[in-house]
Parts: structure tokens; C-alpha cells; sequence
């Protein structure tokens, strides 16, 4: 554990990354700060390509070996540097104290296994039960996940279940090593709306009873809103805004994430056009100088031409927008 | 869809496969040039001894007449008498098939073993020396010609170094083992005879491997395919996302997902493997069907070519039955969807 915050599981400090293409280098993370403690649920939303899943997956070296580049900043994962693990390390750390949901369950497990060998492989690679007892526990999993049959589950294969149910069996494994820290990489996406809410409701309940941590990967404001202790809000590879889930909400500081409270369709009023942002990311092979979000912002100004720092502007809060910090400061 | 009915679908459709074999293969040969009778009799024999030999050999009825014939034989499991050996063809088919199956398999095998580890390996440490080592073989493997490599290798192996055994299927002076299958090693195996059997294997090394030389290439780059596919799929990462192990990930999880579309490759490997047996089996005198063809198309051994064709065309819907049963094997959704 690491020294500075006792209870810090996951600690990523002005990370920069980027991925080599044929076009150039793409400056995919400019310098992300973002850190969970033990049990707490952390919301990282933004629009894709703002760089949410590229952290998470930095932080757990799931990313390609050799396309991308730690180019600055570092990770500390259970107090050690994930890029220095050995493979053997690694994967202890992976499964054991982080596990990682993706967004696609329909090819998220093999196709040509049975569901309960692939739950069972995982929990018998991190703890010492025999293949009765990991076939129990195995059964106990998806019963938690409210699936109602588990033993007619995990004799079937995965092309037999629907998405939410095979996103269930993956929650199930994900949670099945008893991990300290879950990463769910946009869980529900690729889901029906009506089984959301119930995937949404499964991992919340199950972290908070067995006092697991939750990275929550979204680009949806209602949702993160909904399940999330703290939030951080990334653009362009870069965190906007971070604080308490209710605090952004009542009052969001960048001008982005007011654009991204403004688009959500509950707090729109009828027969009325959602809101757009307009413009889109930035280039991120050859990133404009200053304020990313500059070129959309409504509220930009000569100030906004220099690198906005990611500053306290209340306790436990903080944005990275030049007039936030400048009203702080005239305060 | 169960394997009994897949199977049973299958053996229908066998035999309007074997009826348009027969109709094509005998319109063609009754349809090129050339006289049968001609080339037995000599060129010197005189007319009256050229009708002697066409009435003998049924050549003198009708076209149509002959086929009407030809049929009623083969659907009593008759392939008719062959015009040079004067015996039975599917009594000499059953004596030569054996040899070139024998090799064909050993072939096979040696491909499987040999390209799939290669392809893997290709795969994981792509780019690396491994693969452009492996990449050199399979080029080499496709662009050689049998009959070079062959000869190439009976100089190395058993002339400047004599380890191995150039010709033949058995060391001269020891006895074949007592016919049972036509298989040495099986043969040799069941007579309890271990003297036969290993002068069989080694005998089958060098023909074996020239043969399997070639489809290595195919496998391997095959192999290294669609291993680089499923790599890159969700499953992979979800595996190595809850730290399963490299070997487990490779072999549980993503080698048998990349054998299912290789399998249809591994079929037509073994048909290719039984033509290039042809060429194999003349340079290293292997006793096979392949010089038993050469001989009958040279003299128009029109009831044998057939009987050939007839018993090649039943092996390639016999490949491709085995394929589909495998594809059943490998891929729970075939077998449980159809």
C-alpha cells in the first residue's frame, strides 16, 4: 500500500500517453490525475475518445505492448508501478486485487467453453479450492447475480445466453477473486435499457457489500449519477473536473461538464431539442496549444491560451478552467 | 443437427457424387483420342488382330452400350478388369491405395505437428526471429518443387550421409509384414513383428517429410492467421484481465478457437497431400497408387483411370465429411445449432 494515502488502491499522477501510429504519435492522455480508495465508487466520464477507457487500461497494462507509450507521469497500482511488475506479478494483481469489466459482453468470454470452466479457471488460478468447491462457489456468484438457475448456466455455452446474462457471468468473475478494485469499462453500453438499470443496481450492491472499489467507466452523466461516490470528468485526455458526484452536479465548474449536464434528456424540457456541444475533440496528433475544450467553449477568453492546472477551487473539488480559478482566487 | 443424421446426409449425397463422377470421367476418356486396343495390341498388329483385341475388351460395342455395362458393374461394387494388368481394378487399387494412404497420413501428421507449434509460436512473437525464420520455411515449403527436394534431400540423407533409407517402403531382405490392412506399421504392429515395423518408419521419414514440406508452409501461415485474429479478441483480454497464466490463455483459450477455421485448410491438405504423392512416390520408388495411375493413363487404361477417379472423388467427400464431423468437435455452437 502506498504511503502517502493509506487506503489509495489506484494512484495515476499527470499521466501522458500516446499511441504510435503510421500518422504520427497520438497524444491520447495529457497528463490524467486521478486517484480510489479502498471502497469508495469513482465515476470517469467524458465522450469517446476523451481518453477514459486508455487510463483505466493503462493502469491495469492491458493496453498493446509496443503501440502505446508512457510518455509522462506515472501509475501506482497497490503501491507498485504496473509497468515494472513482472508478467508473473502481474498477473497475480490481475483478477486477485483488480478485475476489469468491459463494455462488450457478447465476445467477452470464449466462445467454445463452457460458462462454468471459464468462472472456474479464474477462481482456481488465484485461490486454492478443489474443482467442487470452486464449482460452489462458482453457482454462489451467479446466484448473487440473481441468475436463478447457476448450475444450468454454467453448463451452458456462451452463445446460448443473452448479453445481460453473459454480462452477469462476467460481473460474477470479475468479483469472483474477491479484488479490492473493479474496473466497469462501460458495463451496460452495449446492453437493452431494461436490463441497465438491473447490471447497474448488481455491481453496486455487490461492491458495497463486500467493500469493493469501483471504477465506473461512462459517458453517460445519468447513469455515473446515479452510482457514484466522487466523479471525474476527462477531456481529451486531460481531467476537466473532479469532486463529489452530488457537488458536480448541483454546480459544475467546467464549462464542459455543464455542456454534459445540459445534454442529458431528464433535465431538458419537453418537445424541446436536446442540447448538442458543438464542435468535436481536438486533433490529438497535433493537440492546439492551451485550453483543449477551447475551441467549444462558449466562455473562452485570451486567458484560456495557456494550460489551465487542475486547481482546488473548494475543498475537495477541482477544475481545470482558467475562470474557475481566477473567480477562486478573486474570492 | 446430431452427427448420425449429418452423417447419414452425407453418405446420401455420396452416391449422386460417385454417379457424376462415373458419367464425366467415362465421357472423357471414351472421348479423347486414342485407341486402347492400338496401344495393347502394338502399333505393328494387323486389323484383324486390333478387332480381335477391341471385341475382347468390350470395345467394339457401342459407346453407350459400354457405359450401360460399365454402371451395372459398378453398382455391384464391380470397377471392371483392368486393360494393361488383365486384373481386377479394385483388387489392385486395394493393393496400392494402402501405400499412398500410409505415406499421405504419415504426411499429415508431420505437417500438423510440425506447422501448428510453428504457426503459434509465429503468432506470439510476431515479427520476431521466430516468425521471419518461420515465414522463410513456408516460402520455401510452397515454391519448392517435390521432385528438387526430394532428390535434394535422398543426396543429403542418404547418400553423403547414409542415416536414412531412400527407397522402398521396407529394407530389402526384411519380410513385408502378412497383409491385413496394407498399412506396414499397422501390419507390422499386429503381427508383432517390431523388426518390420521400425524399417517401415524409418522408411516412411524422407517421403513422409518431402511430402509434408510443402503443406507445412500453408499450415503454419494458416495457423499464425488466425491465432493473430483471436488474439486480438474480447475473450483474450477478458482472460488476461483476470490474470490467467500465458500458456492457459494460449492454449485453452485461444489455439482452440484458431484451429476451427483451419480445419477446412487441414482437409484439403490431405487431398493435396495424396496428388503430390504422385510425384513422391516416383522418386522414392514408393509402391504406391501414384505410379499405378501414371502407367494406367499412359496406356489409356480407361477402366482404371475410372476406378481411380471413382475411389478419389469417394475420398475427397469422405475428407470432407471428416471435416464437418471435426468442425463439430471443435465448435459447440455448430454442434449444437447445426
Amino acid at each position: 500500500m502506498t504511503a502517502a494515502d493509506g487506503d489509495s488502491l489506484l494512484e495515476i499522477s499527470d499521466l501522458s500517453l500516446e499511441f504510435r501510429t503510421y500518422r504520427g504519435p497520438i497524444k491520447a492522455l495529457n497528463g490524467v490525475s486521478l486517484n480510489v480508495r479502498a471502497g469508495e465508487i469513482v465515476g470517469v466520464v467524458g465522450e469517446s475518445g476523451c481518453g477514459k477507457s486508455v487510463t483505466m487500461m493503462a493502469a491495469t497494462r492491458l493496453l498493446p505492448e509496443g503501440s502505446a507509450r508512457i510518455t509522462g507521469g506515472g501509475i501506482r497500482l497497490f503501491g507498485s508501478d504496473p509497468m515494472k511488475l513482472s508478467e508473473r506479478d502481474l498477473q497475480h494483481v490481475r483478477g486477485r486485487l483488480v478485475s476489469t469489466i468491459f463494455q462488450e459482453p457478447m465476445n467477452a468470454l470464449n466462445p467454445t467453453r463452457r460458462i462454468g470452466e471459464q468462472v472456474i479457471e479464474v477462481i482456481r488460478r488465484h485461490q486454492r479450492l478443489d474443482k467442487s468447491a470452486a464449482a460452489g462457489k462458482a453457482a454462489s456468484l451467479l446466484r448473487d447475480m440473481l441468475i436463478s438457475e447457476p448450475e444450468r448456466i454454467m453448463q451452458s455455452y456462451p452463445f446460448e445466453l443473452s448479453g445481460g446474462m453473459r454480462q452477469r457471468v462476467l460481473i460474477a468473475m470479475a468479483f469472483s477473486c474477491e479484488p479490492k478494485l473493479i474496473i466497469a469499462d462501460e458495463p451496460t453500453t452495449a446492453l437493452d435499457v431494461t436490463v441497465q438499470a438491473l447490471i447497474l443496481s448488481l455491481i453496486k450492491q455487490k461492491a458495497r457489500s463486500t467493500g469493493t472499489a469501483v471504477v465506473f467507466i461512462s459517458h453517460d452523466m445519468a447513469v455515473v449519477s446515479q452510482l457514484c461516490d466522487r466523479l471525474y470528468v476527462l477531456y481529451a485526455g486531460r481531467v476537466a473536473e473532479a469532486g463529489t458526484t452530488a457537488s458536480v452536479l448541483a454546480a459544475p465548474a467546467h464549462p464542459y461538464t455543464r455542456a454534459l449536464i445540459r445534454c442529458l434528456p431528464g433535465l431538458a424540457p419537453p418537445k424541446q431539442l436536446l442540447e448538442q456541444i458543438p464542435g468535436t475533440l481536438p486533433d490529438l496528433l497535433d493537440p492546439p496549444a492551451g485550453c483543449l475544450f477551447r475551441a467549444r467553449c462558449r466562455e473562452a477568453n485570451e486567458r484560456c491560451v495557456a494550460v489551465p492546472p487542475l486547481a482546488a477551487i473548494e475543498p475537495a473539488r477541482r477544475a481545470a478552467c482558467w475562470r474557475r480559478i481566477e473567480e477562486t482566487q478573486a474570492a | 443437427m446430431s452427427l448420425i443424421s449429418t452423417i447419414l446426409r452425407r453418405l446420401v449425397l455420396l452416391v449422386f457424387v460417385v454417379a457424376g463422377v462415373a458419367v464425366v470421367t467415362f465421357t472423357i476418356s471414351h472421348l479423347i483420342p486414342g485407341d486402347p486396343a492400338q496401344l495393347i495390341a502394338g502399333d505393328k498388329a494387323s486389323a484383324q488382330t486390333l478387332a480381335h483385341v477391341r471385341q475382347e475388351l468390350g470395345l467394339d460395342k457401342p459407346v453407350t452400350q459400354q457405359f450401360g455395362i460399365y454402371v451395372k458393374q459398378l453398382l455391384s461394387g464391380d470397377l471392371g478388369q483392368s486393360l494393361r494388368t488383365r486384373r481386377p481394378v479394385l483388387g489392385d487399387i486395394a493393393l496400392f491405395l494402402p501405400a499412398t494412404l500410409e505415406l499421405g497420413i504419415a504426411a499429415l501428421i508431420m505437417s500438423i505437428m510440425i506447422g501448428v507449434p510453428l504457426g503459434v509460436l509465429s503468432a506470439i512473437y510476431k515479427d520476431g526471429p521466430i516468425d521471419q525464420a518461420a515465414r522463410v520455411v513456408s516460402v520455401a515449403g510452397i515454391s519448392m518443387p517435390v521432385f528438387w527436394f526430394g532428390l535434394a534431400l535422398i543426396l543429403l540423407f542418404y547418400v553423403k550421409i547414409p542415416i536414412l533409407p531412400g527407397s522402398g517402403r521396407i529394407t530389402l531382405g526384411i519380410a513385408a509384414p502378412p497383409r491385413f490392412t496394407g498399412f506396414f506399421l499397422v501390419d507390422s504392429l499386429v503381427a508383432g513383428d517390431m523388426k518390420a515395423f521400425w524399417s517401415s518408419l524409418y522408411h516412411l521419414i524422407l517421403p513422409a517429410f518431402v511430402l509434408a514440406f510443402a503443406n507445412l508452409g500453408i499450415i503454419t501461415r494458416q495457423i499464425r492467421a488466425s491465432m493473430l485474429d483471436v488474439l486480438q479478441e474480447d475473450y483474450v483480454r477478458t482472460a488476461r484481465a483476470n490474470g490467467l497464466s500465458r500458456p492457459a490463455i494460449i492454449l485453452r483459450h485461444a489455439l482452440p478457437n484458431a484451429l476451427i477455421p483451419s480445419v477446412t485448410l487441414l482437409g484439403l491438405a490431405f487431398g493435396d497431400l495424396l496428388y503430390g504423392a504422385v510425384l513422391t512416390e516416383t522418386i522414392f520408388a514408393w509402391p504406391g497408387m501414384g505410379s499405378y495411375v501414371v502407367s494406367s493413363i499412359q496406356t489409356l487404361d480407361f477402366p482404371a483411370i475410372m476406378g481411380f477417379t471413382i475411389v478419389a472423388s469417394l475420398g475427397y467427400v469422405l475428407i470432407n465429411l471428416a471435416v464437418d464431423l471435426t468442425y463439430m468437435v471443435l465448435d459447440p455452437q455448430i454442434r449444437e445449432l447445426g
